[in-house]
């Protein structure tokens, strides 16, 4: 898991702002912008459900793909994740 | 040898989430459906199995069965016609409590149990019907929804599918 600072220095490739819908909603949200990004290719990802942060690990451990790591904006959740 | 059974044992369970919904409290009915868009959210393959009282939920309200007898069309028009008309287990309220929850629901952006429905569809989420409970309730197909993966079925089906599954509930 990488530091807040480096994450904030990430360029990611595909952002997905899932503030404005609850659980599964990001999910969801996360599963369908995957396929625009390519192998390697780094997302971004926004929730204000806190159960998000969990679920994303595991979702992305269970297809594969690289947790990189999260942090906390003012009412938000900020997480990546490399395909 | 008795690694090698558990692990023949653990390779017949596929990536599948078999539920039974018995169900036609609202509560339960968006538990199902929350769990239901997850697993499929996960890649997980989901079938729901949809018996007893929560064929309720499954009802078109637009639509008819034809040729009832009295019993039936007495069940018909007791219970829910369709997911919109669910009732909570706890704190209904005659439908205040259930308008409430509905309304924070809103407010907090949290799919509401028809939008769920259609995304379960949207994710190729399976529902068969319990045919023995159809015929016992009276519902006739013609007044089931419109859902992309729709099926009736009996006991076998489910228990296959069970079988076969990593994930079985019962809600």
């Amino acid at each position: 898991m990488l530091a807040t600072e480096d994450l904030k220095s990430i360029e990611a490739d595909k952002v997905v702002d899932a503030r404005g819908t609850a659980c599964p909603g990001p999910l969801l949200a996360v599963k369908q912008a995957i396929a625009d990004i390519s192998d390697g290719g780094i997302m971004q990802i926004m929730s204000s459900d806190a159960g998000t942060k969990r679920d994303v690990p595991r979702w992305a451990n269970k297809k594969g793909y690289e947790y990189l790591g999260d942090y906390e904006e003012s009412g938000y959740f900020v997480m990546y994740l490399k395909k | 040898m008795l690694e090698k059974k558990v692990e023949q044992l653990q390779n017949q369970r596929k990536d599948q989430l078999t539920m039974v919904v018995f169900s036609n409290d609202l509560d339960k009915i968006l538990a199902a459906l929350v769990i239901a868009v997850g697993a499929a959210a996960m890649d997980t393959e989901v079938k729901m199995f949809f018996t007893f009282w929560a064929i309720s939920a499954l009802r078109n309200p637009k639509k008819k069965g034809k040729g009832k007898d009295i019993k039936s069309k007495m069940f018909g028009a007791m219970l829910p016609h369709g997911i919109s008309q669910l009732k909570l287990s706890k704190m209904n309220m005659e439908g205040l409590g259930k308008d409430m929850i509905k309304g924070i629901m809103k407010h907090k952006n949290i799919a509401s149990p028809e939008e769920m429905l259609a995304t379960a569809g949207e994710l190729g989420v399976q529902i068969d019907i319990c045919e023995m409970s159809m015929d016992l309730m009276g519902f006739k197909k013609e007044e089931m929804i419109d859902y992309p993966n729709l099926g009736y079925c009996g006991v076998a089906t489910f228990l296959a599918d069970a079988g076969e599954s990593s994930i079985q509930l019962f809600i």
